[in-house]
């Protein structure tokens, strides 16, 4: 039982999760505290975007239970379930904007569909929080399949920070961008969680953007969290797990499974 | 290879897609009554399903109400009843021909237009960022077009109808030596409520499978473009069918009482 006062924001118990044979997750536990940027490691393909998706309602585990502010999220349905996923946002692993809108509309769709703002005043807000990540007014008209990777990337942001929320969950923010867009997303990140003082979960394998943006780091390995613990301590945590992975060696306890 | 465990799977593989399919119409249906309805986006569906398909179903009724006159002439005139070719090319159109073409072409066109689109979707991740912005993606995506689809197909159909007996006139008084006023009155007095009132139902429910298809394929694509492509086929493919077949219990319905 946590004490009052520590009540986490989102804990996971024992989550399991399958698609038909192949388990993804296998009793995950995992807590992420109020006001913490927690960033989750792991391989290609260990289930971490399938974690997130646990957490966010878009899958339904199999079996565990997950908290958030110590509501337990799967057991709520309808309304009461809407709202605990009403703290959320989530910046997708592809940007994941809707490409039938113009950039504008992307940013305010969650004020205009989910809460209800009127268009006029969803625009102004939109556009303040383009502002916030980078990109002027004129990015606002365009469409998303005119913007390069990096912008695209903006854009998610600013959609995620929209609606003001409690918990951002970002999916590889970095993936896919050259390195000085990447430590512009990353520097992104940390100021707009700053002055808003939300709590984030972010997975990646980029360790550069992991030790960057985090103060909390977990590294899920086989369906299971292998090591949590404050990124300070990520170097010398003594599990083999991490090292290899901190050091992205061949030679290790994790195997890679390389099917021909 | 076992031929039983080879049959057993089909088997257990159809009647898992049929059940994921009902639940799938289920979720849709009763999004429908649900608020909220979002109209700016059925008026665009309607756009996009029944007003840009207006050239491929007009054009193809006309012509089949053209070849439809001259074959009931040629049958006819073996037994001296061609004064019979206006009604039943009104009735063979507004029952049959004027809801089935107009229901197969608008699969080809619609079904896959929508199974890409949502398909698209759902391998970007947008259907999953669309829950994430408080927005159900049955309502937001699937009922627009199921509305859009039931309402706009009759009417598609009630042009595809007029512009198929016009089809008839144009090949019976240029081909066949009809005289045009005596060939539009024998048409009115054929007419009667239930034939085209039967096709236009019959419209409805084309409309409701060629958008539901559409949608479910989308919605179940997955595995990047090569799934886009393979659910836009599965669309086409399993409405065209699922209309033939559905055309049949209907007529049964409608019309052996
Ligand atoms: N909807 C689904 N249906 C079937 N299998 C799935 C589904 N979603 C994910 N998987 C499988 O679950 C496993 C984990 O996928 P996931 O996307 O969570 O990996 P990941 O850790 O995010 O990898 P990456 O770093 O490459 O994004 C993969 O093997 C994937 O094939
Ligand atoms: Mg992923």
């Amino acid at each position: 039982m946590p004490a009052p006062g520590s009540v986490p924001k989102v804990e996971l118990r024992g989550v399991k999760k399958r698609f038909g044979d192949k388990v993804v997750l296998d009793g995950l536990d995992l807590v992420l505290q109020p006001g913490h940027s927690l960033v989750v490691i792991g391989g290609s393909g260990t289930g971490k975007s399938v974690m997130i998706k646990c957490v966010l309602g878009i899958l339904r585990p199999d079996a565990g239970q997950i908290f958030v502010d110590g509501q337990e999220l799967t057991r709520l349905s309808g309304r009461a379930r809407d709202e605990v996923l009403k703290k959320f946002a989530m910046l997708f692993q592809g940007a994941a904007l809707f490409d039938s809108l113009p950039v504008w509309e992307n940013v305010a769709f969650g004020l205009i569909q989910g809460r209800g703002v009127a268009r006029a005043k969803a625009k102004d807000i939109a556009i303040q929080k383009l502002a916030k990540v980078g990109l002027g007014a004129d990015v606002a008209m365009l469409s998303p399949a005119e913007l390069s990777g990096g912008m695209q990337k903006r854009v998610g942001l600013a959609r995620a920070i929209a609606a003001d929320p409690d918990i951002i969950f970002f999916d590889e923010p970095t993936t896919g961008l050259d390195p000085i867009m990447a430590d512009v997303i990353n520097d992104l990140i940390i100021s707009t969680v700053k002055d808003l003082g939300v709590t984030t979960l972010s997975i990646t394998h980029d360790m550069v953007s992991a030790r960057k943006i985090s103060d909390h780091i977990a590294m899920l390995y086989k369906g299971k969290i292998v090591w949590a613990g404050p990124t300070a301590e990520i170097d010398h945590s003594d599990n083999p797990f991490v090292d290899q992975f901190i050091h992205g060696s061949a030679e290790g306890p994790i195997k890679m499974e390389v099917r021909a | 290879m076992n031929v039983f465990a080879a049959i057993g799977r089909v088997t257990l593989g159809f009647f898992r897609e049929t059940g994921r399919l009902s639940l799938f119409t289920a979720d849709s249906v009763t999004g429908v009554v649900r608020p909220p309805v979002y109209w700016w986006l059925i008026a665009q569906q309607m756009m996009r399903i029944g007003y840009f398909s207006l050239p491929v179903v007009g054009l193809t009724a006309f012509f089949t109400g053209g070849v439809l006159a001259l074959q009931i002439y040629n049958g006819a005139s073996r037994y001296g009843a061609e004064s019979f070719v206006p009604v039943v090319v009104l009735v063979g159109i507004t029952r049959e021909l004027g809801p089935v073409i107009a229901g197969l072409m608008v699969a080809g066109r619609v079904a896959a237009a929508i199974a890409a689109e949502i398909g698209t979707m759902r391998v970007t991740e947008q259907i999953d960022a669309l829950t994430t912005l408080s927005t159900n993606p049955i309502k937001y995506l699937v009922v627009p077009r199921l509305i859009a689809a039931v309402i706009s197909m009759p009417i598609l159909v009630a042009i595809a109808d007029s512009i198929g007996v016009f089809g008839g006139y144009i090949a019976s008084t240029q081909s066949l030596g009809f005289n045009g006023s005596v060939y539009m009155n024998n048409t009115m007095n054929g007419l009667t409520f239930d034939d085209v009132s039967s096709g236009l139902i019959k419209a409805a429910v084309f409309g409701f499978i060629i958008a539901l298809l559409g949608c479910y394929n989308g919605f179940n694509s997955k595995g990047g473009a090569q799934g886009v492509g393979a659910a836009t086929t599965n669309a086409v493919v399993t409405s065209s069918i699922l209309i033939l077949a559905a055309n049949y219990l209907l007529t049964n319905l409608l019309f052996t009482k």
